[in-house]
Formats: C-alpha cells, sequence, structure tokens
C-alpha cells in the first residue's frame, strides 16, 4: 500500500532516450502541504522528471503514483504545471490565455486570476508578444496558481527574471500556497529560492543524492542550503 | 532581512523577532504579524515562520489567543530578562575581543568610562 500522508510516491524511476538514461533509479515522496525544492545542475534530470509527474513524458519503467493514481488523465486534473518556458501563443491577448485556461481546466478560479493579475500588474487587453521576458513568466505563474490543483509543479519559476519580477513571484508563490495543497519548485537559482522549502533534494544524473528537511539539513550541515549545493555540485 | 549565516532559518526569524520586542518596536502585550504576513515580508516558507512562532511561545516570550493571533508577552521581567541576555552575549564577546588584544579587565574599565565621559560632553 502506498502511504496516504504523500501526493506523490517514486520508486526506482527510469527514463531513457535511446542509449541515454535521464533518470536512473530515481526514489523520491512527496508528502501533502509541503513545497519540495528540486535542485540540480542543468542536464541533472530535473526537467525529464517534472515532465514525467505532469504527463507529458512517459517512464521507461519504475513506479510513478500521484494521489493514488498513475500519470495520466486522472493526475492532469490535479497538477499545475509551469513549464520552464513559455506556453502561450504570441498573437493571444492574455484575455485569450484566461479564456484557454478555463476552458481546459474544470480548477480554474477566474476570481483568483484577477486578484494575481493585479497583483502582477498585468492587463487583460495586454498581447503576448508585446510582454517582457518577466511579464510573460508572471502570466504563467498566474495561470497556473489561478487552479485549485492539489499539486504545483514549478519548472524554474524565477529563471532570467529581474529581481522586481522575482519577488513578485516569489510573493505570489507564498501567498498561493495553502496546506492542503503541494508544490514542488525545481531551481539553480538556491540562494534566491531556498528559504521556500520544506524539503529540498538534490538531484545529479538521474538520482536524487541528497534529500531532507531543509532546516534539518542547515543545522546538521552548519550551512545554507546554497552552500550545501555549492558543496555537492561546485 | 537577510539570512545569510548558517544558522536554521527558523532561529535567524525568531532572533529578529527577538530583537524587535527588546527595542519595543513589537510592544509588550502587541500582536505579531500574522504568520502569514511575515512569510509574504521575509519570502519565507510559512511553515518555517510557525515554527519560529512557536519557539518564541516555548520561550514563554509570546502568547496564542485561538482565532486572534499571536501577542507579546505583558510579563516585562520577561522582556527584560532577554534584554538582558542578548546585553551579556555582546559584553562577553567584546570581553573577549579586548583580552586577544592584551587589554586587561581594569584596561577595559578604564577605556568604557572614558567613552561614557565623552558621550555625556557631545
Amino acid at each position: 500500500m502506498y502511504n496516504t500522508d504523500n501526493i506523490v510516491e517514486i520508486k526506482n524511476l527510469t527514463k531513457r532516450y535511446g542509449n541515454k538514461s535521464a533518470l536512473n533509479g530515481l526514489n523520491l515522496s512527496i508528502q501533502k502541504g509541503q513545497i519540495v525544492g528540486i535542485l540540480g545542475p542543468n542536464g541533472s534530470g530535473k526537467t525529464t522528471l517534472i515532465k514525467i509527474l505532469a504527463g507529458i513524458l512517459r517512464k521507461t519503467s519504475g513506479e510513478v503514483i500521484i494521489d493514488s493514481h498513475n500519470p495520466g488523465i486522472d493526475t492532469k486534473a490535479i497538477v499545475s504545471y509551469l513549464p520552464d518556458r513559455n506556453f502561450l501563443y504570441e498573437w493571444m491577448k492574455i484575455q485569450d490565455a484566461l479564456d484557454m485556461f478555463k476552458d481546459f481546466y474544470d480548477d480554474f478560479d477566474e476570481g483568483k486570476a484577477d486578484e494575481l493579475l493585479k497583483f502582477m500588474k498585468l492587463e487583460k487587453d495586454m498581447r503576448i508578444d508585446g510582454l517582457s521576458k518577466g511579464m510573460k513568466e508572471k502570466l504563467n505563474l498566474t495561470l497556473v496558481l489561478s487552479r485549485k490543483a492539489k499539486l504545483y509543479i514549478l519548472d524554474e519559476p524565477i529563471a532570467g527574471v529581474d529581481p522586481v519580477a522575482r519577488d513578485q513571484i516569489l510573493d505570489a508563490i507564498i501567498n498561493n500556497y495553502e496546506e492542503n495543497s503541494s508544490m514542488l519548485i525545481t531551481t539553480h537559482l538556491v540562494r534566491d529560492m531556498e528559504k521556500m522549502f520544506d524539503e529540498v533534494a538534490f538531484i545529479s544524473e538521474g538520482q536524487i543524492i541528497l534529500e531532507g528537511n531543509a532546516e534539518g539539513l542547515r543545522e546538521e550541515k552548519s550551512m545554507q542550503i546554497d552552500d550545501l549545493y555549492k558543496e555537492i555540485f561546485g | 532581512m537577510n539570512f545569510d549565516n548558517n544558522l536554521p532559518i527558523y532561529v535567524q526569524i525568531g532572533d529578529y523577532l527577538k530583537k524587535q520586542i527588546i527595542s519595543g518596536k513589537l510592544k509588550e502585550g502587541g500582536k505579531l504579524p500574522s504568520v502569514r504576513d511575515t512569510a509574504k515580508e521575509l519570502k519565507v516558507n510559512p511553515n518555517t515562520v510557525q515554527r519560529s512562532y512557536q519557539e518564541l511561545e516555548r520561550e514563554s516570550l509570546v502568547f496564542t489567543q485561538r482565532g486572534m493571533g499571536t501577542f507579546v508577552t505583558e510579563d516585562k521581567d520577561i522582556i527584560k530578562n532577554l534584554k538582558k541576555g542578548y546585553g551579556n552575549d555582546i559584553i562577553k564577546k567584546f570581553m573577549e575581543d579586548m583580552k586577544t588584544l592584551g587589554f586587561n579587565s581594569s584596561d577595559i574599565i578604564e577605556l568604557i568610562n572614558d567613552m561614557v565621559k565623552e558621550e555625556k560632553d557631545v
């Protein structure tokens, strides 16, 4: 049986592209109500892992259970996924993007979206192709956080945005984090994000090489997670 | 607030709140910001802030009223002791530094007296 305190359980997960493996017997569980950071350099397997959880890629072998389901239609309804690049069509206006999300997802909350757009200083009649990179990221995040999901998966939510946008994004994540949902966030910008995490997992060559409670690791190693990251990957 | 030393974040937040209580920025009997507001302000996981509040409560520096929030203790002695503790820590460190430089206790007292006199003159 699976532990019902966990929203995600991954056992011995492997993903191969041809004869190259991106995930190599990876194990990880995520407790309900927690914000978990997946930390690792480029090419360590972060995005592959996340795409399998989001139901976009298929595993080669191993087990992946999300809220007692295998990744698929059932899990797409409860997982809200922020890809690591803009997923909206350039010709759209923000209003079109809102309509698209409303169509796609039953759990999309328009009131929440309005609130977040205001907070992000975005207007519904703005065109996507006229937005800066930071504004696009803020819009993408607005859409993803406006769903009432059980699991939010954010792939590099602050990569390449300016410090003001970064702070707005961090604020939005904290504001919209609820105790009955969980968040999985990947990042290599550990210093900026480490204070957000309950748990952290370090990923290297497709395996979790260290995981634990963030405060516990700080206490045990007498260093911040950012310094630990540099020690592991430096 | 910067979290740049090697202590767990909840300890650093606790320290920051204690200093606010000592300096009177958080008044005795006054209400602390909600866990979520503090989390937003410091950009920290709300669970971490919650833990800091619990630690302060364990040390009797704050108390929680169900449904109302968290308040600074109304016991002046507790705050006075906290302040004294912080002061002692600073003096202890200062004494160690001075002794490393070769000053003995009476040298140090003399220097401090001179310093206090100067301050009064200004």
